[in-house]
């Protein structure tokens, strides 16, 4: 059974993890980088000259964007861990999991751990002003934690009590609101700020979305490998 | 009496995994994603702006 769990969660996250990271170096880094172009101060938004829209950004790196792929692919695989531990308790309450019901443990997964947290934290590009990051962090795991909760409510739950309870989980940390900065300060345009939430909520569902699919096959898989064997 | 207890363990032994992966899982993610140690988050630092976590 543990190996089951670590297997799976690892064959998971490390493939959705690699797709996640190629995808964000092609639709995310972009986005970064003309931002921090703005943060350096290179470019200057609503300086004494207009600014093209276009500017010569650098290219591949390979250490930097190395280990971009890495901690990415090691970020999902943590995240595999938690939904493949889920989905064995599911599974011994007498759910079936498999690679088309991971598409429902993905978009739930998605909810939690980006469309919640982002939904009053949005995804920061480089240079915006913030509040202090550790009162940040700690709204972001209570966040995610409470939400992570309310969709197992949702998706498990018998009637309105647990219905009910999972629908405070999800709207309480939006109402008491997260840590905010006392001044504006960024000095990146909107256009930049907009499309970067918008590129990492996107490419964030998708790799979730296939977690949840690959997480899903690979613990039927790895299952039927352990039935075979013992 | 006997039995209660050989029940009460073996549902514990099936959720230990569980709760083993869901630890392991929580501290992989607190270490690429929150740790503030400067090494860290340099390395980290793309991944943690497009993954949308709390950076700076």
């Amino acid at each position: 059974m543990m190996s089951r769990v670590i297997i799976s969660a690892l064959f998971a996250g490390a493939l959705a993890g690699l797709i996640a990271g190629v995808l964000q170096l092609v639709f995310v880094q972009p986005v970064l980088l003309h931002a921090e172009l703005y943060e350096s101060g290179e470019l200057v938004h609503f300086g004494a000259q207009a600014v093209s829209a276009h500017p010569e950004l650098p290219g591949f790196e390979p250490v930097r964007d190395g280990l971009s792929l890495i901690f990415t692919m090691l970020t999902y695989t943590g995240y595999a861990l938690l939904m493949i531990a889920a989905i064995s308790i599911a599974e011994e309450r007498g759910a079936h999991v498999d690679g088309r019901t991971g598409l429902l443990w993905g978009i739930a997964g998605f909810v939690a751990f980006h469309l919640a947290p982002g939904f009053t934290l949005a995804p920061e590009v480089p240079g915006v002003a913030a509040a202090d990051v550790t009162a940040r962090q700690i709204w972001w795991f209570a966040t995610a934690g409470s939400a992570a909760v309310a969709m197992w409510l949702i998706g498990f739950g018998q009637g309105w009590t647990a219905w009910g309870v999972a629908t405070i989980l999800l709207l309480a940390p939006h109402i008491i609101g997260a840590p905010e900065p006392d001044t504006f300060t960024g000095p990146v345009p909107t256009e930049i700020g907009a499309l970067f939430a918008a590129r990492a909520l996107g490419v964030g569902l998708a790799a979730w979305v296939l977690l949840g699919c690959f997480a899903g096959y690979f613990w039927r898989s790895e299952g039927a490998r352990e039935a075979r064997t013992t | 009496m006997n039995t209660q207890t050989n029940t009460l363990k073996l549902s514990v032994a099936r959720f230990i995994p569980a709760v083993f992966a869901a630890v392991l899982g929580v501290t992989v993610i607190s270490i690429t994603g929150h740790v503030q140690a400067a090494a860290l988050h340099d390395a980290a630092h793309d991944v943690r702006h497009a993954t949308g976590f709390p950076c700076h």
